[in-house]
């Protein structure tokens, strides 16, 4: 079977426009989830496949593509993401974020600031940010319908009265514009600043047929308690290969003797500042 | 002076069958009224559509609110009536279960209304929470408990606690000391009362315990068949039951 027999990004048109029509939406009504008629993909739920379906329907022939997977190039899920999308719309891919117009990504926020020309596509395994606190559907909707947030903060309550602190880690709520509290899909807290951005960032949830959009420069305020700020905490350490001390750090352990070693996450912006180094 | 509460036949049917029909009573502030009735007279079903948890058929209910002075809440948007939920009412379940979030701590549960309406401190709400387990009897060193490892009459007070905190009104109680031991539920009676009339709080509470109505409330209503058949003073219509069902009701209770 050759390339072509795949319409362009694999999805039909009928479809990719059904998606367009939910990321407008989305766009429009910044943080509030729309739900959409998900697919069936090429491959299994939790690999991305509201990302992919995303990606599909915002993919032109012009476009250069990346995909990052917990902020690296070179993991599985990346790699099969972005060969996949070479293969049924032979659009250009690249690992260096300044160059791509599309990034797909599953978990961060790339460390290089996005611009207008750039669209941001997260993959999100759970969209409801209730979800955990208010398992029923029904009541989840009205809670933002009618803005009945303060169950949001109860989480947060209990992380302060047994940690001592917000223990929430990643997926952690965000405000978006005044209006709906959203999850940002599991981004460690360090990356929330960075979701006021000048990008497009669109939210795909596959399984849950859900998408959510924050359009450029759309304020978008991590909730906290007044004695309690927000903080996006990294490791205490400086990157042990660019030496940066201001990225997202991930703990690689080197051997059975309790050697570790930090590194950026973020394995395209760790090699380039290398490069300039070198 | 202008009723707490002023409904006027609230009528609330299930298909063909009554659930409670023509109820029409006033609630002045402070006063607490009783309803009592055997199983299946349509009493709970008259708390629910009070309290907004049911839609009845016909009839108001108007309320004297804070800031609007008294409308019929039956005709207020969904936002509002929640909000008046989380506010100006509370109301108590007859299963803790049903009120409380099982899977928060106590203190987190107290909070939660606070939190619901505005409140983003957490030293303050932690207070709060810490205070009002004090004034309902649960040591301050089980804030940071579930619920769950609490004891049938915990519950029941740390329910009462999370739905006072935000300082209501008017409190709906649906057999509040149903299913506790008698000696936890003198101490609950004990508790409810005191709170009632130190906060100055109306409250319409629902049981077929004639024991709990003859301590709690002023007034008492008695239900029969989805209808009201005798209002009055609690002592009065306890010691002087007019309506053939009252009598027989007051002369079921066992004597010990």
């Amino acid at each position: 079977m050759s390339d072509t027999d795949y319409n362009f990004a694999y999805l039909d048109e009928q479809t990719k426009r059904m998606i367009r029509r939910a990321i407008l939406k989305g766009v429009a009504v910044p943080g509030y989830q729309v739900p959409f008629a998900s697919r069936e993909m090429p491959m299994p739920y939790g690999w991305g496949t509201g990302g992919v379906q995303v990606s599909a329907a915002c993919l032109t022939p012009e476009d250069t593509f990346k995909v990052i997977d917990q902020g690296a190039d070179d993991t599985t899920n990346a790699v099969s993401i972005r060969k996949f999308f070479e293969k049924t719309a032979g659009v250009a891919v690249t690992e260096k974020t300044a160059e791509a117009t599309i990034i797909q990504t599953r978990h961060r926020i790339p460390e290089t600031p996005l611009t207008e020309d750039q669209i941001l596509v997260y993959q999100v395994p759970i969209p409801e940010p209730l979800r955990f606190l208010e398992p029923r559907e029904t009541e989840t909707r009205k809670m933002h319908a009618l803005e009945e947030y303060g169950l949001m903060h109860v989480k947060l309550y209990e992380d302060i009265s047994r940690h001592g602190e917000i223990a929430t880690a990643y997926a952690y709520p965000v405000k978006v514009e005044g209006r709906y509290v959203m999850d940002p899909s599991p981004i460690p807290k360090f990356d929330n600043p960075k979701l006021e951005s000048a990008a497009l960032q669109l939210f795909g949830a596959g399984r849950e047929q859900r998408i959510y959009a924050v359009p450029p420069f759309t304020k978008v305020v991590s909730l906290d308690f007044e004695d309690h700020p927000f903080d996006p905490s990294k490791a205490p350490h400086p990157c042990a290969l660019c030496g940066a001390e201001d990225t997202y750090l991930d703990e690689v352990i080197t051997d059975d003797a309790g050697g570790r070693m930090f590194v950026c996450s973020d394995t395209d912006f760790c090699a380039r500042r290398r490069g300039e180094a070198a | 002076m202008t009723p707490l509460l002023d409904v006027k036949s609230l009528t609330m049917t299930y298909g063909g069958r009554i659930g409670c029909t023509d109820v029409s009573f006033t609630l002045y502030p402070g006063e607490v009224l009783g309803i009592v009735g055997e199983s299946g007279s349509g009493k709970s079903t008259l708390l629910n559509c009070l309290a907004g948890h049911l839609p009845p058929d016909r009839g108001e209910v108007i309320f004297d609110t804070r800031a609007g002075g008294p409308r019929d809440v039956l005709a207020m948007s969904e936002p509002e009536r929640r909000m008046l939920g989380r506010t100006d009412w509370a109301f108590v379940h007859q299963n803790p279960r049903d009120g409380l979030r099982m899977r928060v701590s106590a203190g987190g549960n107290v909070g939660e209304r606070l939190m619901a309406v505005g409140a983003r401190h957490y030293g303050e709400i932690r207070g709060a929470a810490l205070d009002w387990l004090d004034r309902v009897e649960i040591h301050e060193s089980r804030i940071d408990d579930r619920p769950a490892a609490f004891s049938g009459g915990m519950q029941q007070r740390l329910q009462i606690a999370r739905n006072l905190v935000t300082g209501p009104r008017l409190v709906f109680m649906d057999e509040p000391t149903g299913g506790l031991d008698v000696s936890v539920q003198a101490r609950l009676l004990d508790l409810i009362r005191g709170l009632v009339r130190r906060m100055g709080l109306s409250a319409i509470v629902v049981t077929h315990d004639l024991a709990v109505v003859r301590l709690l409330a002023d007034r008492l209503m008695v239900m029969k068949d989805g209808r009201v058949i005798e209002t009055g003073l609690t002592d009065q219509v306890l010691d002087d039951p007019q309506a053939p069902y009252t009598q027989l009701l007051v002369s079921s209770v066992l004597q010990v």
